[in-house]
């Protein structure tokens, strides 16, 4: 346990460090007037002349978000024509056929909401260019989008008296290039010299030590990781994701991919304080993050090292030594062992990343808990790249309000008061996603169509069915992945995909546009102070009380009845 | 909105050309320069032939190989169709899977392992990976299989325990992950040993 918990001590001291310089650099990214040097510039004004947009005609809130949707929409359909049609295309050396209709409708809704979702197999699925110019290029496009939208709030925050939030296609061009691009090929070049592989060759075919033939998936794989784990996509070039060698083959490859799922998500709170003049709010906002990610880490490390009731009660040696890690390790990498898949396991749905690098459906009842309450939480310890921290603001307005009926006093935030109609914004910003997940795992669970993706039995098939929910709802895209493939999953989640994503965004872009009306008024004897412990103590409450309560009756039907029962 | 639709387009022709194509097409390029064989997979030759991936699990049967972690693929170890098993930690079907798994070890290694229970087998013998391919076995499981495969291959116990932690990975730069003894690599060091 001691060497686990110095490696999770050193992922977590590596994050923030890592994260404050990216997010002052991020913030200058957002904020530049001309951005890099002249042929940089001159090359990002051609772009925008194409596009036909002026850099400097910035949009208000209703503006941006149209174009927001209009561009999501416009590559939802590029997407599923893709996958429909990438058997006449090129680069399908292993002959890939068509991806079938309602798989192809639920894999495009999960890359254009930065979900990546998987119904399917990667390597056995989707041919190069699929995997390439679709979903790869979504995984960098959606996190742009997101990115963009998130600028866009600060900014309504920032400013005062101010009806535009910034102009989408700057917003987009600067965190794609800028941001996503270099990050990318850096730690591409990194997981490539470990092993990696980026090819366009196909399938390989292995005459085995023994004399049988073993097939060997490749493929462009090493780019598509990069920006799958800096871009909070989580969609794997391998079914079984990063647990796959060929997506991560060792420890510190293993490191760097967990390091990248939250890397950008740190990042954007110093950014954020960095854009608001606001270094000690942005700080405790961070700290709130940290405890809860440290509190979900201490319970799920634990739970896998204890193991489960059956390896438990079978016999085998689960004891960790220094010639096993021990523990729950069905469906677990023996490189990754206990800890790291446990720190995995946390971050990804601390995140929207989604990634795993070993199977979530196979974590002990408590260890796979952690998971369906961070994402519960609306993925805001640290969160999703964009959507992560505009989700908290939801959480800090309420807070804030909470805390100014306490006192009796408006309640203002960075000196704008939250009025009316910002609560409004922030309570279904916050509160819609966890109400569609009730009802979606409960039209699930009471419909044969719903339990027929059911696989394991008892609590834990239920437990299946809330995980599926609550990932697709919060644009995660981890799974408990026995939950099975079909047209009504697919449907059911779809639509979970798409409300899951925009609901908050549209409603994150009205907060920032309402904000941005509004004067700043200057701090009061009564105002209530958020640079300081009792805010981050105040806002970690509330998104216990608020989420928290919300799930806690699901959850007891699934992994807390699970645990308790055996 | 026609605007927005007309600006969508042109970004996603661009995006598409730039990030989804010519950007990945020119990184393979430089790939398959610089990192040749990670690049293609890290394939094994022997005799000209590819034998497998030092990255990818491979069926191991006989007596005389070091056998590898339990696959939940169709078929077992399969590199083009990963899997985890998904079997929740309650599920009667892990149990039963975790005994007949158990049984095969005592059955295969008891012979050579005198007094071997089942408390002294390693978890990762009977659980299936995470990826269906974990080219890995834990040092307690590799320890194991060591007196079997010495004893069929009339080799001295020492000279495998040698090749096995020569064939050890230490966690990465000692310290990120896992100690893990690598299958495929171990059993083509033994092959080039010789012994019967």
């Amino acid at each position: 346990m001691g060497q686990g918990m110095a490696q999770i001590a050193v992922y977590t001291v590596v994050l923030i460090g890592l994260g404050y310089p990216l997010g002052l650099y991020m913030a200058s990214v957002y904020t530049a007037p001309r951005f890099g040097g002249r042929w940089l510039a001159a090359v990002e004004r051609g772009f925008y002349r194409l596009v036909g947009t002026d850099p400097d005609n910035e949009q208000d809130w209703k503006s941006y978000a149209k174009t927001v949707l209009v561009f999501s929409i416009f590559f939802f359909v590029v997407l599923y024509a893709i996958q429909r049609l990438q058997a006449h295309l090129f680069l399908n050396p292993n002959h890939d056929k068509g991806v079938p209709a309602h798989l192809a409708l639920n894999t495009a809704a999960s890359f254009i909401t930065n979900t990546n979702w998987q119904y399917y197999g990667g390597e056995s699925t989707m041919s190069y260019f699929t995997q390439m110019a679709g979903l790869a290029l979504q995984q960098f496009v959606s996190a742009g989008v997101g990115m963009a939208v998130l600028a866009a709030v600060i900014r309504g925050i920032a400013r005062r008296s101010a009806g535009t939030l910034g102009n989408f296609w700057v917003d987009l061009y600067r965190s794609l290039v800028y941001i996503f691009l270099p990050l990318s090929l850096i730690l591409g070049v990194v997981l490539l010299s470990q092993g990696d592989p980026q090819t366009f060759g196909a399938t390989v075919s292995a005459h085995t030590l023994e004399g049988a033939v073993q097939q060997i998936a490749r493929g462009p794989v090493a780019l598509m990781l990069a920006i799958k784990q800096l871009g909070t996509n989580g969609g794997g070039f391998y079914n079984s994701n990063s647990s796959v060698p060929f997506e991560n083959p060792n420890g510190i490859t293993n490191f760097l991919e967990v390091l990248a799922i939250l890397l950008i998500p740190a990042g954007q709170v110093f950014m954020f304080g960095k854009m608001v003049l606001a270094k000690r709010h942005a700080a405790m906002v961070l700290a709130s993050m940290v405890v809860l990610f440290l509190v979900g880490v201490a319970i799920a490390f634990p739970a896998e090292q204890h193991g489960s009731q059956v390896l438990r009660s079978s016999g085998v040696n689960i004891t960790h030594s220094s010639l096993q890690s021990g523990g729950n390790m069905n469906d677990k990498e023996v490189r990754f062992g206990i800890a790291d898949t446990a720190l995995w396991a946390t971050a990804t749905t601390d995140a929207s990343n989604g990634s795993v690098d070993g199977g979530h459906d196979a974590l002990t009842a408590f260890g796979g808990m952690v998971p369906i309450l961070n994402m519960f939480f609306g993925e805001v310890v640290f969160g999703g790249v964009g959507s992560g921290l505009y989700g908290m603001f939801f959480y800090i307005v309420i807070a804030v309000f909470i805390a100014g009926l306490m006192v009796g006093r408006t309640p203002e935030w960075l000196g704008k008061k939250i009025e009316a109609r910002e609560i409004k914004y922030a309570a279904v910003g916050a509160l819609f996603v966890p109400t569609m997940v009730l009802t979606l795992t409960a039209i699930s669970i009471a419909t044969k169509l719903g339990l027929a993706s059911i696989f394991n039995p008892a609590a834990h098939g239920f437990s299946e069915t809330l995980y599926a929910y609550t990932s697709q709802s919060n644009n995660n895209g981890s799974a408990f992945a026995g939950f099975g493939l079909t047209n009504f999953s697919a449907e059911l989640g779809a639509v979970a995909l798409f409300l899951g994503r925009f609901v908050p965004l549209l409603s994150a872009l009205a907060l920032g546009g309402a904000l941005g009306k509004k004067k700043i008024v200057p701090a009061s004897a009564g105002t209530f102070r958020t640079d300081g412990p009792t805010f981050a103590i105040l806002l970690v409450g509330v998104i216990l009380l608020t989420a928290g309560l919300m799930v806690f009756p699901a959850l007891t039907l699934g992994p807390i009845v699970e645990g308790l029962t055996h | 909105m026609l605007r927005d639709l007309r600006a969508s387009v042109v970004a996603g022709v661009i995006f598409t050309a730039v990030l989804g194509l010519a950007v990945p097409a020119l990184f393979t390029g430089f790939a398959q320069l610089a990192f040749t064989s990670q690049a293609n997979g890290s394939l094994i030759t022997r005799n000209g032939v590819v034998v497998g991936s030092r990255l990818a699990a491979q069926a191991f049967t006989k007596p005389r190989y070091f056998h590898e972690r339990p696959s939940a693929t169709s078929p077992p170890y399969n590199a083009a169709a990963t899997t985890f098993s998904n079997l929740g930690p309650t599920n009667p079907a892990l149990a039963k899977a975790v005994q007949q798994n158990a049984r095969a070890v005592l059955k295969l290694e008891g012979p050579y392992n005198p007094g071997l229970t089942i408390h002294q087998i390693p978890v990762d013998a009977v659980t299936t990976s995470g990826s269906g391919i974990d080219p890995d076995i834990s040092l307690a499981y590799a320890q194991l299989q060591a007196h079997r495969v010495a004893a069929v291959r009339h080799l001295p116990l020492s000279t495998v325990q040698k090749l096995v932690s020569e064939n050890t990975d230490g966690r990465s730069l000692g310290f990120f992950g896992e100690s893990g003894v690598n299958v495929l690599e171990l059993n083509l060091a033994l092959d080039k040993l010789g012994g019967s």
